[in-house]
């Protein structure tokens, strides 16, 4: 009996610590708080909200995102593939409540750099100490005809929601025989291994289901993430079904899209696949630009050790839409960049000099049912920059047994449940 | 040393302190919180593959770390990893872990297998994994409601030779059927 006291004693005095945190907020709500506005609920600022909470209870920290549910991107290729359903993807913000942040659902449409305050749609105006940005991405139009409308027909999925579920509706609802066209974005964008990672789930399910179809990848690029895997993965478990065109084949890959008459352009072919996956090119979400975060790239300059933006002081700008290389613009990558900054913004609001970074990055990437393949690496601050360190970190070995790849893939949802509570419970 | 090789040693270290700035170790709540991505906040894994680390000792986590490291056991991805942290950092690292309390999990379990593994936990496994598997200070990880699958892949990877079975472990599972091993691990991972 000694040993169960000792375990529940200690559960005893987690509840008390926990009752001690959530009763917390409501007394601190008094002047003099330090403040922190987070603009994004996605895997980065819903991160670095709940990280600030957790170093520092006291910190007022604000999150405003236009969305009521955010639904990740990582995984979403199971859904194209059949074999995840779009609600396990789908996350809400009561957990981040729980933690003493303010969820705010709105849309900034300003921040004032000078005067620190972010405004919003709905016409609220939120004063900060310190503000973090985390906006995504957002499209640029790259690719005539692909338009807000040619979207609806022509699906890019970039985003996951509503986009994913009308791909994957498609990938139903064609005929056996048919064609599916991808055509992946240039560098930088979300998610490197993404697009491969999707033809492999597409496969996976046409092969179960249509088996005569074929996947057409037309790419703006002529190398690509885990290349030699995914390589391997087609030949090993898609034999014939994937053929892969590397952008200098065809002029720079695909130029136009006509939504209406169902038609895909290169320079110099035509295509008219059954089900056409557009992703265009990429750069940091909108509001970047708008605040005046963004660069001539698009993407938004940042100082290596604490991202806060080399063009205006006092705003952070962390995951996809940050100048990171060589972190990735990645799930792992965003969630490891916000516990970096939660930390240096707590560090900066209570007036002390911010710690030593250390980066993480893991991407899996499912390419058949019981086949699973990675890339690792960690990262530290070098000279102020953000560098690899040495020697860690690499990819699934080529030759590596049917038992690893099959762990491989519980440790891809074993990652999915534990970085989803982790930035969201 | 001659005065001549020490001039030299003192140069070498001058020059490389000069050519990349050395920054002090990150907090181990840093490092720690790298982790969680995979092993869950707090190292409290919530399944359905990887370990929780919550509760495992300094020494026990320090010592997977390296083995990990070196590749004397066997991973998927866990040496990859390991080859970007020092010694000192994996140490900071399980101070964060060997703090938390045992992660409770709730699994899926076979009761008949779990009331197996009971009688055979008292006869083969508690002199070294006391308290159902939930004592930190035996240095032998964490086996109370740890996650079934993660410990099937370690007896597997025991079992195939890619980690190193302790002596006193390999005499025991040696006398072991299939059966009643699934039926030890089903007892942990049942602890509440």
């Amino acid at each position: 009996m000694n040993k169960i006291n000792r375990r529940s004693f200690i559960k005893i005095a987690g509840s008390a610590a926990a009752v001690g945190a959530v009763g917390f907020p409501s007394i601190a709500a008094a002047a003099g708080k330090k403040r922190v506005v987070i603009v994004g609920g996605g895997t980065a600022g819903a991160t670095a909200a709940k990280y600030i909470r957790r170093a520092d209870a006291s910190v007022e920290v604000t999150l405003i995102e236009p969305n009521k549910h955010y639904y990740t991107c990582y995984l979403s290729n199971e859904v194209l593939g059949g074999g995840r359903k779009m609600d396990s993807l789908k996350f809400g913000y009561d957990g981040l409540a729980k933690h003493g942040v303010t969820v705010v659902h709105d849309t900034v449409t300003g921040i004032d750099a000078k005067g620190q305050k972010v405004t919003t749609k709905g016409g609220k105006s939120f004063g900060y100490d310190r503000c973090i940005v985390a906006p995504g991405i957002s499209f640029v139009d790259n690719i005539k005809g692909y338009d807000q409308a040619a979207m609806e027909k022509m699906p890019h999925a970039w985003k996951a929601g509503s986009q994913t579920a009308l791909l994957r509706k498609q990938l139903e609802g064609m005929a056996d025989g048919g064609t599916v066209l991808i055509a992946p974005p240039p560098n930088p964008f979300r998610c490197p291994p993404g697009p491969y990672e999707r033809a492999c789930q597409i496969a996976s399910y046409l092969k179960q289901n249509k088996p005569k179809s074929k996947i057409l990848i037309l790419d703006k690029k002529d190398k690509f993430s885990k290349q030699g895997l995914f390589t391997q993965a087609w030949d090993r478990h898609y034999k014939g079904m994937i053929e892969w065109v590397k952008a200098e084949d065809t002029g720079g890959g695909v130029m136009r899209v006509d939504a209406n008459a169902g038609k895909v352009f290169t320079e110099f072919d035509e295509y008219k696949p059954d089900v056409a996956n557009i992703i265009p090119a990429q750069v940091a979400g909108s509001i970047a630009k708008t605040a005046g975060l963004t660069d001539d790239s698009g993407w938004c300059p940042v100082a290596g050790k604490t991202f806060e933006s080399t063009i205006h002081k006092g705003i952070h700008v962390i995951g996809d839409a940050a100048i990171q290389s060589p972190l990735p613009k990645s799930g792992y990558a965003a969630n490891s960049e916000a516990k970096v900054v939660a930390a240096a913004v707590v560090d900066l609001v209570n007036g002390r000099e911010p710690g030593t970074p250390s980066w993480v990055n893991t991407c899996y990437s499912i390419v058949a049912p019981n086949d699973g393949i990675s890339v690792a690496m960690v990262y530290n601050l070098v000279d102020g920059k953000v560098a690899k360190v040495e020697g860690s970190g690499g990819l699934t070995p080529m030759d590596s047994s049917p038992q690893d790849r099959a762990r491989e893939v519980q440790y891809a949802y074993s990652w999915f449940k534990n970085i989803t509570s982790d930035i969201f419970g | 040393m001659s005065v001549n090789k020490s001039l030299a040693v003192l140069l070498g270290c001058g020059m490389m302190l000069g050519t990349a700035q050395l920054s002090a170790a990150p907090t181990a709540t840093m490092l720690a919180d790298t982790c969680a991505g995979c092993h869950g906040t707090d190292g409290a894994s919530v399944g359905p593959a990887s370990p929780s680390l919550a509760g495992m000792s300094e020494i026990y986590i320090v010592d997977s770390m390296k083995a990990f490291k070196s590749g004397e056991r066997g991973s998927t991805i866990m040496g990859r990893i390991a080859k970007g942290y020092s010694d000192e950092e994996f140490q900071l690292m399980a101070s964060v872990f060997a703090k938390q309390p045992i992660a409770i999990t709730s699994q899926k379990t076979d009761a008949a297998k779990v009331a197996a593994g009971e009688e055979l936990f008292g006869n083969n496994c508690e002199k070294c994994h006391d308290e159902r598997g939930g004592l930190a200070d035996d240095d032998a990880g964490i086996l109370y409601s740890q996650w079934l699958p993660y410990m099937q892949y370690s007896m597997e990877d025991f079992m195939g030779g890619t980690r190193e079975m302790p002596k006193k472990m390999k005499k025991k599972v040696e006398k072991l059927s299939d059966a009643e091993i699934e039926a030890l691990l089903q007892f942990f991972a049942s602890q509440q």
